[in-house]
């Protein structure tokens, strides 16, 4: 109980700053709204083909926007020595994992709010079946969350290599990326029946990266 | 594990090196001789097939290379000992090395056969994550300067891009069903000719004896490495007093 306590401290802390310093407002939809635009240039602007690809095209932007939330999520504790002091708190290694997996998966979320407007308006996606695409989001953002704040303290430190961290994160990501399109694009196509096994998987890759998670970040994070 | 450490944590001697290079370099020209020479041309693909002799014997390489990476992971976090985390990188970067060069010549196989250089067939997109998996571990390696740091993170790495690899298998596996498949000569099928069979047992012996003489040259060059890092930071630097 102490666990989730303290780790919903940290997701709240977190998401006070964020919502402080208007990051998701200023730069996150903005960032997802430019490349949602740049793919309707890429491939529009015949609308068949665009609802076709909407579905894909919603989870790059998801995927390209976790990248940044990870990376973000660690910035802010590297200025002025606040993750030493994270590091210093008599808590468990494994509560900062789990609290910042919360808290950028709460901020994707909203966010996959905001890009799943777009792409209904530009795209002409039709969001029949809400439920299994809802649930994909769900268990979807849980795992680019868990994958990026593992590896995300790793970002801060490869500052001057910025393209280590999408490389390392991207690969590892392939079955959420799979899934969660193959489950959005059944759904939006009238065979929301068939989503069951991919919603299977999604679950599977969270259970699987928030555990292992939980028993190696102690090492990644150890000083 | 005490049997792994015993094998690999421990320095091959000069002469054990040696002996083994010689082994292998017989072994490779067996295979040579074997595969180009007494298994027969395949009946459908012709002289082409023989290059299963040397892809099947790369793949098998690279994911045993990074099943090695995986388990000297996990040692290292346990133990905290160097020699495993040395193990780990050189496995890596030859599990690196046999990852291209059985998505290399699978590409020179598939277009003669297939008609196309790549395919979206399960396999080959699961060996192509795998590679990128680990060229992300290899530029883990590259951050940071603090020894203990990069032994830690690129073991985490280690660990994890393993596990990744059989559910992105089974997702890759799930969607390329929703496609039409492409259109698969099944190598040999149940039954395979009997000399055929032989050369690719052979061709897998002589290329793991490969891995087994590079790693061992890897992990000596890597000891070095870390003397000449421990000699540069120690106060005699520039020469005995």
């Amino acid at each position: 109980m102490t666990f989730l306590r303290q780790a919903g401290v940290i997701a709240r802390k977190d998401l006070r700053i964020e919502i402080r310093g208007r990051h998701a407002v200023g730069a996150m939809v903005p960032f997802a709204a430019t490349i949602l635009i740049a793919f309707g240039f890429a491939f529009g602007p015949g609308r068949e083909v665009l609802a076709r690809v909407a579905p894909g095209l919603l989870w790059m932007a998801l995927l390209f926007s976790a990248v940044m939330a990870s990376r973000r999520a660690y910035q802010v504790e590297t200025e002025d020595g606040a993750l030493e002091g994270l590091l210093l708190a008599p808590i468990d290694k494994a509560t900062v994992f789990v609290g910042k997996t919360t808290a950028i998966a709460i901020e994707l979320l909203v966010l996959t709010v905001a890009i799943l407007v777009l792409v209904v308006l530009l795209f002409d996606l039709a969001l029949a079946d809400l439920g299994p695409v809802v649930l994909a989001f769900a268990l979807g953002v849980v795992g680019l969350a868990a994958v990026g704040s593992l590896f995300g303290v790793v970002a801060e430190y490869a500052r001057t290599r910025e393209a280590i961290f999408p490389l390392l994160v991207l690969p590892l990501v392939t079955p959420v990326l799979i899934a969660g399109v193959r489950a959005t694009d059944l759904a939006t196509s009238g065979r929301a029946g068939e989503a069951a096994s991919w919603l299977g998987l999604l679950a599977a890759f969270d259970v699987v990266f928030v555990s292992t998670g939980v028993l190696v970040f102690g090492y990644v994070m150890e000083d | 594990m005490e049997v792994a450490e015993r094998t690999f944590g421990k320095a091959v001697s000069h002469a054990g090196e040696r002996t083994l290079g010689v082994l292998t370099l017989v072994a490779l020209g067996v295979s040579a001789v074997l595969s180009l020479e007494i298994a027969p041309a395949d009946a459908v693909q012709g002289d082409v097939q023989r290059l299963m002799y040397v892809h099947v014997p790369s793949a098998w390489l690279a994911y045993l290379a990074f099943f090695v990476v995986f388990i000297a992971s996990i040692a290292y976090l346990r133990t905290k000992k160097t020699r495993w985390d040395r193990l780990a990188a050189a496995s890596a970067e030859l599990g690196v090395l046999f990852t291209s060069l059985a998505i290399a010549l699978g590409m020179l196989w598939g277009k003669p056969v297939w008609g196309t250089w790549w395919t979206w067939d399960p396999r080959l997109t699961t060996t192509a994550v795998l590679l990128l998996i680990y060229v992300g571990y290899l530029a883990v390696r590259r951050i940071s300067d603090n020894p203990g740091r990069r032994a830690r993170w690129s073991a985490v790495v280690g660990i994890v891009g393993f596990i990744d690899v059989p559910i992105v298998h089974l997702s890759v596996v799930w969607w390329r069903s929703l496609h039409q498949g492409p259109t698969f000569f099944r190598l040999g099928g149940p039954q395979i000719e009997g000399t055929m069979l032989l050369a690719l047992l052979v061709g897998v012996a002589a290329f793991t004896l490969t891995y087994a003489y590079l790693m061992t040259v890897r992990l000596r060059v890597g000891r070095l490495e870390e003397r000449a890092a421990r000699e540069a930071l120690s106060p005699w630097a520039g020469g005995e007093p």
